[in-house]
């Protein structure tokens, strides 16, 4: 597989053990800092949301969705690339895959855990917020099934539910090989979420059918839900969301700003936990492939944009087009063009695709461009619709600014801690990709 | 069983561990099960010689037509009890109701795929099996030998004889 000496089952598992020891002081520094953010931003700016009211933020009609829901669409789509690299590069059996699926698969979780979030901070009166699941009320009301906000409720509680699912299965065989070389009360835990592995041929013989079924069904679930999430868009009349183009162009998007994530949270990961003979050139190269990939449909898509917003002789789209290029918000459209078409082109050299730093500074740049890339569908496609007389600028507020600032720190608070409780790197997969020990005698 | 005996075999190799299950099945004595840190391809052909697929599938498809079921008697139950016309559309729009039978389907689909992964695997497993070893999860493959108390000395022989590096009890 490597030039280097290929590691052992045994060292697989130290390797692993290893990034559950306590963890160092600077660790901590960082999850303080982070929980700092967390509880200034995002908690006190909420409850002082709930207590004065949604006027705390800088929502005014025309702007109703401004940051809250570029930032929910914008962490759906960081889960997406998890979702690919632990279901679809699963069943393609992409084996460069093993050492990085299981990060991937903890950051989508933890990624739609964020978005669902928004919805409820968005909703103002969040406590209402259960007006949304379909039950036998005393009014005899069901909620409208033909509005694509109801799709996303069901589509974005499935994609968590079976996410976090298909996670936890593909966690039990690595939580059984911790709970064996754990003592005390640490053993008793991992003993119960183990199921009581053992690795016998019955339960493997289940377990391996069971997780291609579950890899299986989460393909298509993947894309239907960023599909569902651009219909928020395109099922509105609003010029520039209009548009058949956008279940694509959002599926892709989501999978690209994903990546970046991925690439973002791995880096830090790999040099912490010292998985360098885990997490390889070979693991990089791939990722940057695919961001360098993901990006260039992106531009394509963006080309279509422009090119069916001409060709529709539209007067609205046209206008909507020509302002979003010229208008106030110009200037996150360039951005965005910046980094989602022009800085993943580095990628095209190879040096840069196994270069750490290149890596991280296109990842960020790659993450920065997506989430303005959401903020460019939303705000300025709403700041000029139709009507003069509609029209309106959104300036954002304090308040939503912390909400969406104290996201990330949920996030990565989340994200840290249950890489230093749980197996971040698939103890069972990664040794699937090493030869199996054979023999001195070998075959006779 | 009465006067039953087990026997396990500790084998630190995929190629003597199949070589095991091979001479085992040649004694008679096959009744046994085999524990691996990882799936193996070569221990799994030669220990699930003849059994079925797994029934797991017969769960995720009873699983998804359910939901896609729920999903379409939801949404055209519901629409039906209050008769509301929104957008000119018909109060039964099967299109936009594809779209939440579909995320049924997956979604019970899903976790019937759970329920039957824990039904057949018989998980969670209360009691560590009597001759579990903790190295089983790192780099060791174990057969565990369930045989009459006369056969076991022969159990004993033939693991011995492939290459197991401990026969226990």
């Amino acid at each position: 597989m490597s030039a280097v000496a290929e590691p052992t089952y045994a060292d697989v598992n130290q390797a692993v053990l290893r990034t559950l020891e306590p963890p160092r002081n600077a660790y901590y520094g960082w999850m303080s800092l982070i929980g700092f953010v967390l509880a200034t931003c995002l908690f006190t700016a909420w409850t002082a949301q709930i207590y004065y009211g949604i006027g705390m933020t800088g929502k005014r009609v025309p702007q109703m969705w401004a940051l809250y829901i570029t930032t929910f669409v914008f962490w759906i789509g960081i889960g997406h690339a998890g979702t690919l690299i632990s279901a679809i590069l699963y069943l393609f059996r992409a084996r460069w895959r093993t050492s990085i699926y299981r990060a991937a698969e903890i950051m989508t979780v933890f990624a739609v855990m964020t978005a669902g979030l928004f919805p409820l901070v968005h909703l103002g009166r969040m406590w209402f917020g259960y007006w949304l699941i379909p039950y036998p009320n005393q009014r005899y009301l069901w909620p409208n099934f033909r509005s694509p906000l109801l799709w996303d409720v069901f589509a974005i509680s499935t994609y968590l539910t079976i996410s976090a699912v298909f996670l936890y299965v593909g966690m039990v065989p690595d939580i059984a090989a911790i709970r064996d070389s754990s003592t005390g009360w640490r053993k008793k835990i991992y003993g119960v979420l183990a199921l009581g592995w053992e690795g016998s041929d019955h339960q493997w013989r289940h377990y391996r059918r069971a997780y291609g079924l579950f890899a299986a069904l989460n393909t298509p679930l993947v894309v239907s839900v960023h599909s569902v999430v651009s219909w928020d868009f395109a099922m509105a009349l609003v010029p520039g969301w209009h548009s058949t183009l956008f279940a694509p162009f959002f599926v892709n998007g989501a999978i690209f700003s994903g990546f970046a994530m991925v690439m973002v949270l791995i880096l830090p990961m790999r040099k912490y936990f010292n998985l360098y003979p885990y997490i390889q050139d070979k693991q990089l190269d791939a990722m940057g492939k695919l961001i360098l990939a993901t990006s260039l449909v992106l531009s394509y898509f963006y080309a279509c944009e422009l090119f069916t917003s001409w060709y529709s002789a539209d007067h609205f789209e046209k206008a909507s087009m020509f302002w979003k290029h010229t208008g106030t918000y110009a200037w996150a459209l360039y951005l965005m063009y910046f980094c989602n078409s022009l800085s993943p082109l580095v990628l095209f050299s190879r040096r840069a695709r196994t270069h750490p730093t290149t890596l991280f500074i296109v990842s960020i740049f790659v993450l920065i461009g997506m989430w303005f890339e959401r903020f460019n569908i939303i705000v300025p496609s709403l700041a000029h619709d139709f009507y003069p007389a509609t029209w309106g600028i959104f300036k954002p507020a304090l308040t939503d600014t912390a909400i969406v600032v104290g996201s990330f720190a949920w996030f990565f608070f989340l994200f840290l801690g249950l890489i230093k409780l749980m197996p971040s790197v698939s103890i069972v997969e990664v040794k699937e990709t090493i030869p199996h020990p054979v023999s001195e005698r070998g075959h006779h | 069983m009465a006067q039953a005996a087990t026997v396990l075999g500790i084998f630190s190799h995929v190629d003597t561990t199949v070589r095991a299950i091979n001479a085992l099945r040649g004694r008679g004595l096959s009744d046994f099960s085999v524990y691996t840190p990882i799936p193996v391809d070569e221990i799994e052909e030669a220990v699930d010689h003849g059994k079925p697929v797994s029934r797991v599938r017969l769960f995720t498809l009873i699983g998804g037509l359910t939901g896609t079921a729920t999903g379409f008697f939801l949404t055209i139950w519901s629409s039906l009890k209050w008769n509301l016309v929104t957008g000119g559309k018909p109060i039964v729009s099967i299109p936009p109701f594809v779209i939440i039978a579909f995320e049924l389907t997956i979604l019970f689909g899903g976790l019937c795929t759970l329920l039957g992964l824990l039904f057949l695997g018989r998980l969670p497993k209360l009691r560590r099996s009597s001759n579990y070893d903790p190295r089983f999860t790192v780099d060791r493959f174990g057969i565990e030998v369930r045989c009459p108390a006369a056969m076991a000395e022969t159990a004993r022989q033939v693991l011995r004889e492939t290459g197991a590096q401990e026969v226990r009890a």
